[in-house]
């Protein structure tokens, strides 16, 4: 086993950073990931891609906690059906078959509760034109589980699977929102952070958005920024792709009070969790194109390019800050509010 | 919408990139005009997360070394001052402290290690929080008080509202201006001048630093804490160093006076004392701690408990603690990478050195920004 693990689970293992990272690498990558025609587990891309026939049979699967449940913005219910079909959409399958909800729930957790939740799955089911085909239910005994674990499954067919790994020196990277608005309206609402200002989740089923970007063509890489934030994203992308990414901080959409939170608790943005947006890649001459495109989704009004690959500093994220510039570390664990 | 045009964006003018650029040549001009390489060093980690934040280091010439002294309040508690902390808690004295000292290690112990080992440790944000919690319990609660004037100031100012009786300070406070003294006069440093901390200036007045000034010949420059305060403090500073001409220029005029904020002052004065003492890795700094007078002797820790520390004396250093240069580091005459343990066996998961403990540390700092390499011709 990696020593680098340590002896046990911590939560820095489910962050979605470095030590997530080697978590899945030296335990699950290690012992179970087997040869397939397609996109498998080694990959540990967005999710899988199985060949049928002519087509690639899309699969992903996500599990799905959040404290606290309701949030500005979204709730549980909202993220596990936005998860599951971002991750579809993030390997090119925009529109989704089916897909399965698995409801752990803790005992004495009230039905009002559980309703609104499934509400709020219908709603952003129907906005992705997505549909729960199946599922799943467990009740543990008070105390086994915190309140609702919930997992959703998804399956779609495409006939083009969009990778991880194909970005080159010169692709340019577009992101299709504000950076930032998930984690720290999560934050605030956990800690209880009295923050003025409208700090809202970003929750919310993208593959329209990138259904237009992949009309537009050019399109050669997607990733949602989720757990680890856009930090982590650019980073995995360009360790897969064997590029440097160059990021020009001016050009990252990030509402102002998201801002104002980040400086105030020293959190980067970057480091955040987004749960409505994508990060796609696309080759030069078709930036502004794939741009005009999702600009005419509601959801991505605000999308702008934001980097440029580069042919040195391999797998490295470097930021112009306007003032200079500096590497992005990716983050090792949950970033936390800052202590004095 | 594009950052740039958000209102509440633009009203951040110390964030100007068009006046960083022209800020960046001026620096550059002064370098060049030096011609040869010239160190200056600033004393405050919060100006370091400001340089690495905005990656100024890339905008830097190549010629001028600017480097983070003793800036940093946790850094420089001495071992012996966290051992003290570590004891009263095994003691069963129910310890306050700010996060950042959990971690730090002491000869064989930290705080965090003797949580683990159940004694009580609260986290506070300030030390009003610490008298708070005193008031809501019955036990003794010992606010752990680190940190340089600009915190000392707040401790003093509890201290003279009469906190409850079961309150007390265990006071490893420190002095800015005495360890200047000492980083100036060591020979292996080569700093030919200062960038002042402009929140500890609003205190003391920035009249403070003008003896430093003349007994050393250097220049000393009061600066605030946005890039733009940075690069036009630092284009100041390295005129003065290439003109030769000491004296102390104020950068921060919108917060700091030549006088400072005397009842602020006034209250640190009266509560504190000065005295000579250890700072971490560093040196002995006269006058350099700051203790409580003797009218406060029922507040002061030391002297209300008898802290044991006996306990420790039988223990060496862990071997990885005597390879840490941490206080090399803070006296300007190493850098985090000249540090074997750096980012290898220490890492803010596992610190070894205190350096890496603190968000102010740092190397803490620069393992936070993924080290610094030389960013300066990197185009898309």
């Amino acid at each position: 086993m990696n020593p680098l693990l340590g002896e046990r689970v911590a939560l820095k293992h489910g962050a979605g950073g470095r030590a997530m990272r080697m978590l899945i690498e030296s335990i699950f990558v290690e012992g179970l990931a087997a040869e397939v025609d397609g996109v498998g587990l080694a990959a540990m891309d967005d999710g899988a891609a199985l060949r049928v026939g002519e087509q690639w049979l899309i699969l992903t699967t996500d599990s799905h906690v959040v404290h606290p449940r309701f949030f500005p913005g979204g709730d549980i219910g909202r993220l596990s059906i936005s998860g599951t079909v971002n991750d579809l959409a993030m390997m090119g399958a925009t529109e989704p078959l089916g897909l399965t909800c698995a409801v752990v729930l803790e005992e004495g957790f009230p039905f009002s509760e559980l309703e609104r939740i499934r509400d709020s799955m219908k709603a952003a089911a129907a906005e992705a034109g997505a549909r729960v085909v199946t599922g799943d239910t467990k009740v543990m005994r008070k105390g086994e589980v915190d309140g609702i674990v919930l997992n959703t499954t998804g399956v779609a067919l495409t006939g083009t699977l969009v990778r991880d790994c194909d970005l080159r020196p010169g692709d340019r990277i577009i992101v299709s929102g504000s950076i930032g608005d998930h984690g720290f309206a999560v934050l605030a609402a956990r800690h209880g952070l009295d923050l003025q200002g409208d700090l809202r989740s970003d929750v919310a089923p993208v593959n329209g958005v990138v259904r237009l970007a992949l009309r537009a063509g050019g399109v050669v890489a997607l990733k949602d920024p989720t757990r680890g934030g856009l930090a982590s994203t650019l980073h995995e992308l360009a360790a897969k792709s064997g590029v440097g990414i160059l990021l020009e901080e001016g050009a990252i959409p990030i509402h102002g009070e998201v801002r104002a939170a980040s400086e105030l608790l020293g959190i980067d943005p970057l480091h955040v969790a987004n749960e409505g947006k994508a990060v796609i890649g696309v080759r030069p001459e078709s930036a502004e194109k794939v741009l005009g495109a999702i600009r005419e989704h509601p959801l991505g009004r605000e999308s702008a390019i934001v980097g440029t690959c580069l042919d040195d500093w391999k797998g490295k994220v470097i930021l112009d800050t306007g003032f200079g510039k500096r590497l992005v570390a990716e983050i090792e664990g949950e970033p936390m509010p800052r202590i004095c | 919408m594009q950052p740039g045009n958000d209102p509440r964006v633009r009203e951040l003018k110390f964030r100007d990139p068009e006046r960083a650029r022209r800020l960046t040549a001026a620096l550059r001009q002064a370098a060049e005009d030096i011609g040869r390489p010239a160190s200056v060093m600033h004393v405050c980690g919060s100006h370091e997360q400001a340089i690495a934040r905005f990656g100024l280091r890339a905008a830097f010439p190549t010629s001028l070394n600017v480097i983070m002294g003793p800036g940093c309040p946790v850094c420089i508690t001495d071992v012996p001052e966290v051992d003290e902390g570590v004891a009263l808690a095994l003691q069963g004295v129910r310890i306050a402290t700010y996060g950042d000292m959990l971690k730090v290690p002491g000869t064989v112990k930290s705080l965090a290690s003797a949580q683990a080992e159940g004694a009580r440790i609260d986290i506070v944000y300030s030390v009003a929080q610490a008298v708070q919690l005193a008031r809501s319990v019955s036990e003794e609660v010992c606010f752990f008080a680190t940190g340089f004037e600009t915190t000392a100031v707040a401790t003093a100012a509890e201290i003279l509202a009469g906190p409850p009786e079961n309150f007390s300070v265990l006071s490893a406070h420190k002095y800015i201006p005495p360890v200047m003294e000492i980083v100036a006069e060591m020979p292996e440093n080569k700093v030919e001048g200062f960038l002042a901390a402009g929140h500890a200036a609003s205190i003391t007045g920035w009249g403070v630093f003008e003896p430093f000034a003349a007994r050393h010949g250097l220049p000393v420059v009061v600066a605030g804490f946005e890039p733009l305060d940075i690069l036009a403090a630092l284009v100041k500073l390295v005129e003065l160093v290439r003109d030769g001409s000491p004296g102390v220029v104020n950068m921060f005029p919108r917060c700091v006076t030549k006088e400072g904020n005397l009842p602020a002052q006034e209250t640190l004065w009266k509560v504190f004392r000065p005295l000579g003492g250890r700072w971490r890795g560093i040196a002995h700094v006269p006058n350099g701690n700051l203790r409580l007078r003797d009218e406060f002797a029922h507040l002061d820790a030391r002297r209300r408990f008898r802290i044991d520390l006996a306990r420790f004396w039988d223990y060496a250093p862990a071997g990885l603690a005597q390879q840490c240069i941490c206080g090399d580091i803070m006296a300007g005459i190493n850098s985090p990478t000249g540090c074997a343990l750096y980012g290898k066996q220490c890492t803010p998961e596992n610190p070894v050195g205190a350096c890496m403990v603190s968000t102010e540390g740092t190397c803490r700092i620069w393992h936070q920004y993924g080290g610094v390499p030389n960013l300066r011709e990197v185009k898309a």
